[in-house]
């Protein structure tokens, strides 16, 4: 049996990592739903999901439970091929760009075979992922063209024009990065900004702000979100190029929306906020408290509010979670060693949730933009802007190198 | 029979797939979508030959914008499906042998030079983006100023096909 | 580790597949679909004699062909939407007003 590991540990490692990556980032969709109908709420002055399970915490499971049991009818004279495609093509790439995201520094052996954090380590990673979103447009147009009504085509085309446009200036903005780091592969540019170990300061960040804004309006035109959403908002085209879809092929949508919102903020704070690299000095050890430091504190609120909540399953149930998050926050101030492996994802999740969180924060606040309002904003303004954004930053680095 | 005999035969099988698909479907997008499926398993080959860049390059720019391109195209001239026409006799009687002979000519040709072409491909290493970019800026660089002006001349040529008329 | 034969034979087939759709298709958007298989098919040559040769020349050269194809589509798409509008038909049979 351990013959057998050994052999095929190449196939064995990466499809257990694979495994557990759809699990948790499925169930971070899930409530990164929940967390998006709550965050609104409260932003709209009312309380959101509240009856399911305890805060509503099992509202994404009755979700989950509605879209497996709902009737599933298919258009008149929609193109089969087309229509049972595009939701695949889209979870399937949404998922896919996950693949080669880095999470963490450290490189572990397992049955004889040496892996990172993160399910494949290429020396072009940043270019897959703009292969994937490029890629990505089509999951939409075939979804509006097979939908066989004129909505939903509209709306398809739509999409796919403000998809490609701001495809243009989300490649752009990123080459400032590509010239500072001198690699298209997202583990090094994260190791190339934490070379002095100074934390916060030396983050690309600083120098390619005017990129990072470009980046995160560029890809929030990309995944469709507010405030460019227009082609699948409600009150519009009623729901754009995803109006015949139910279910199951709706929920397979929904989830790849959610799971590119998660990459583009991984890959922002990647390229620019220093992805795994904690914003203290390394000199700074105490700061390795600071995962304990939030989850203790946070496990003993929730045992607090649980005790005191209205229904008895809540009673149950929170102060449960809230005893598993105090715990663990202890097990990492007992033991220094796992302390040490979890610093790096630790600070990478935490980036990440901060950016998911000014995702539904904008969402909760802003108003659409109108369709041509978007491109000309696309096209006259970031695509000129990113453009000027490369060139100053290759007169920096060659102005520098005298 | 290693891997990555066995990965060139199943991409080689899914290009030759998609291209003859692209020849028996009757609708054009179902054609432009087998298109696509032979662009992405070329990339897969050049991966396996060991050019990332290139590779990548395929998909973003064949993949991603050509192909997107003529999937529009089709969208918006919808035009459905092809009408059924019999073939004139001469395409058949001399058109089909002519064809064989062709085919024949050229797997002759390749099969009586394979003994003086290096032996086998791809020792594992891959083409760096850096030496590709040293080439085109340096052995290149009249082409590559060419090709932008290429892409100029495109951009003035489409918006003005695209212009309405007054 | 594959034989360069191999590649340079899945190339000629892929152009051949490419010749027989442009010979036997009547929609002029198959027929330019069938210019880019050819494209293609060229492009794999280019790349299995480059790694062969141990040069990267070849890869270099397999770029310039994927611009100038996707300037040449764009060109051409343009084109053959305004003739569509014109005509009403994409069926390339159509075409026949110099025929005698």
């Amino acid at each position: 049996m351990n013959e057998f590991l050994t052999q095929y540990a190449f196939l064995i490692v990466p499809i257990i990592k694979i495994a557990l990556l759809v699990f948790v980032v499925l169930t971070v969709d899930a409530y990164l739903t929940w967390l998006e109908r709550k965050v609104i709420a409260h932003i709209q002055a009312r309380w959101g999901p509240h009856r399911v399970g305890p805060h509503g915490l099992l509202q994404p499971l009755a979700d989950g439970v509605k879209f497996i049991f709902k009737e599933d009818p298919i258009p008149a004279n929609a193109d089969k091929v087309a229509y049972f495609l595009a939701p695949f093509i889209t979870l399937m790439l949404a998922l896919t760009s996950l693949a080669v995201i880095p999470f963490g520094p450290q490189k572990f052996t397992l049955w004889g075979y040496e892996s990172t954090v993160g399910i494949a380590d290429v020396n072009i990673s940043l270019l897959v992922l703009f292969a994937i979103t490029a890629l990505g447009v089509y999951g939409i147009a075939l979804a509006g063209w097979g939908s066989n009504s004129k909505y939903s085509l509209l709306g398809g085309l739509r999409s796919s024009a403000q998809m490609i446009s701001y495809e243009l200036s989300l490649t752009l903005s990123v080459v400032g990065v590509l010239l500072i780091a001198g690699d298209f592969s997202l583990r090094n540019i994260v190791e190339q900004q934490g070379t002095t170990g100074s934390g916060l300061l030396t983050w690309n960040i600083f120098p390619q702000i005017v990129g990072f804004t470009c980046f995160f309006i560029s890809a929030i035109a990309e995944t469709n979100r507010i405030p460019f959403d227009l082609p699948e908002a409600e009150s519009e085209l009623v729901a754009g190029f995803h109006t015949e879809y139910a279910s199951m092929k709706f929920a397979m949508f929904f989830i790849a929306e959610y799971t590119s919102m998660i990459s583009i903020s991984c890959l922002a704070t990647i390229l620019f906020f220093g992805g795994w690299l904690s914003p203290f000095p390394a000199a700074w050890t105490f700061t390795h408290y600071l995962p304990s430091l939030i989850l203790i504190p946070f496990g003993l609120w929730v045992i607090y509010d649980g005790i005191r909540y209205e229904n008895i399953f809540g009673r149950i149930l929170l102060p449960g979670v809230g005893t598993a998050f105090a715990g663990i926050g202890a097990a990492l101030l007992v033991f220094p060693t796992i302390n040490g492996l979890v610093q790096g994802p630790f600070w990478f999740f935490a980036k990440v949730f901060i950016f998911l969180f000014v995702y539904i924060w904008m969402r909760g606040t802003l108003p659409r933009f109108r369709y041509d309002q978007l491109m000309s904003f696309g096209w006259k303004f970031l695509l000129p802007v990113s453009i000027a954004n490369v060139v100053l930053t290759a007169t920096v680095i060659l102005w520098r190198m005298r | 029979m290693t891997a990555s005999l066995v990965i060139f035969f199943v991409l080689a099988a899914l290009a030759v797939l998609g291209a003859v698909s692209l020849i028996l479907q009757r609708h054009p997008i179902h054609s432009a979508l087998s298109l696509i499926v032979v662009m992405v398993a070329l990339a897969g080959l050049y991966l396996l030959l060991g050019s990332e860049f290139v590779a990548a390059v395929q998909i973003i720019v064949y993949g991603g914008a050509i192909m997107v391109l003529f999937v529009f195209v089709i969208m918006l001239l919808n035009d459905g499906e092809e009408e059924r026409t019999n073939f004139s006799k001469l395409a058949t009687f001399a058109g089909i042998p002519l064809a064989v002979a062709i085919a024949g000519f050229i797997g002759a040709a390749i099969l009586s030079s394979s003994s003086t072409l290096p032996a086998a491909t791809a020792n594992g290493s891959l083409t760096s983006s850096k030496t590709l970019s040293m080439l085109i800026f340096t052995d290149f660089v009249y082409p590559f100023e060419l090709t932008s002006f290429l892409i100029l001349v495109a951009i003035l040529g489409a918006i003005v096909l695209a212009q309405r008329e007054n | 580790m594959v034989p360069t034969t191999y590649y340079i034979v899945l190339s000629a087939i892929l152009f051949g597949l490419g010749i027989v759709a442009f010979v036997f298709k009547r929609n002029i958007i198959t027929l330019f679909m069938a210019i880019e298989l050819m494209l293609n098919a060229v492009n794999l040559a280019f790349v299995a004699f480059s790694r062969a040769l141990g040069k990267p020349n070849g890869e270099v050269f397999v770029l310039f062909v994927i611009v100038v194809a996707a300037a040449e589509a764009a060109v051409g798409l343009g084109i053959i939407i305004l003739t569509a509008r014109n005509r009403r038909s994409l069926n390339v049979e159509r075409a026949n007003l110099l025929k005698l």
